[in-house]
């Protein structure tokens, strides 16, 4: 499943655009980020409401497929410009993080 | 920054510059890129980007930012990692799962799970931890290339 197939099925706004036809892997949900930096797994789409520059660094040096952002997390503009430097997909939503991952999950697993 | 190629191998320096949080994670992020453009097996450079990224952040958040050499020698990742901070008191006691002094601001923006010094002792192959009071730390660390 691709982040294009992803965002297909799912209610989600993009803040960033990278290469939406990359892989996702699994669903992987951390709001800590020196735990994120060891257990993200290569390509997931990593939920989270940590919105910061900070996120965008670990998400790179883990090769996550994209940041989905939930509970209406905002980012910067600067951050957003980050983002978009860094080729970085950027997604989020109103939604909580539970829900949102289950349905990433799901839509995985279908 | 500065990259030279010698008989030693390739050594890359880099200035982490203090309480600047939109940088830190660049030299990582730097370090990382040329190692994938070296051919570098995935699996070692995941170990040293996330040893470098929890160390050039310990860097900014609890000392004033300071230097990171990085030698790539066919045999292994060396790092070394300097600042003139406040030091570590007890070394034991940092390392260990969960230990944070991390300020409130900082715990703010997702940092102060205390993992950060563990991540660097379980991803790297050998690690030293040098630290004196009003002084600094030094932290060198290194990854092993298979092969
Ligand atoms: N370079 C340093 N200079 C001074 N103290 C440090 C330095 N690096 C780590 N420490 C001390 O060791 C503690 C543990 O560091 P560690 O990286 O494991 O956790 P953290 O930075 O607090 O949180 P996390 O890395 O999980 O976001 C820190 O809270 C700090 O007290
Ligand atoms: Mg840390």
């Amino acid at each position: 499943m691709t982040i294009d197939d992803l965002l297909k099925q799912q209610p989600l706004t993009t803040i960033s655009e990278g290469d939406t036809s990359r892989e996702i892997s699994q669903v992987f949900c951390c709001d800590l980020l020196s735990v994120a930096m060891s257990k993200a797994p290569a390509d997931c789409a990593w939920v989270t409401v940590m919105g910061n520059v900070n996120t965008l660094a670990v998400a790179s040096l883990t090769d996550a497929a994209c940041v989905v952002l939930a509970e209406g997390t905002v980012l910067d503009e600067a951050v957003i410009e980050q983002a978009k430097v860094q080729g970085l997909t950027v997604l989020a939503t109103g939604e909580p993080v539970f829900d949102t991952a289950l349905a990433i999950h799901q839509q995985l697993n279908a | 920054m500065s990259e030279q190629t010698g008989t030693s191998g390739v050594e890359l320096k880099y200035m982490v510059s203090p309480d600047d949080f939109t940088r830190a994670g660049e030299a990582s992020s730097k370090v990382k890129n040329i190692l994938k453009q070296m051919g570098i097996s995935p699996d070692v450079i995941r170990k040293v980007s996330i040893a470098m990224y929890e160390g050039e952040i310990n860097m900014v958040i609890h000392a004033h930012g300071g230097d990171i050499t990085v030698t790539i020698t066919p045999e292994e990742i060396r790092m070394v990692l300097r600042d003139d901070g406040p030091g570590i008191p007890d070394v034991e006691k940092a390392m260990k799962a969960g230990y944070s002094t991390a300020p409130e601001q900082v715990r703010a923006l997702g940092f102060g799970a205390g993992m950060g010094l563990p991540n660097m002792q379980n991803y790297t192959d050998e690690m030293k931890v040098e630290t004196e009071i009003g002084v600094g730390t030094t932290i060198t660390m290194s990854v092993h290339i298979e092969g």
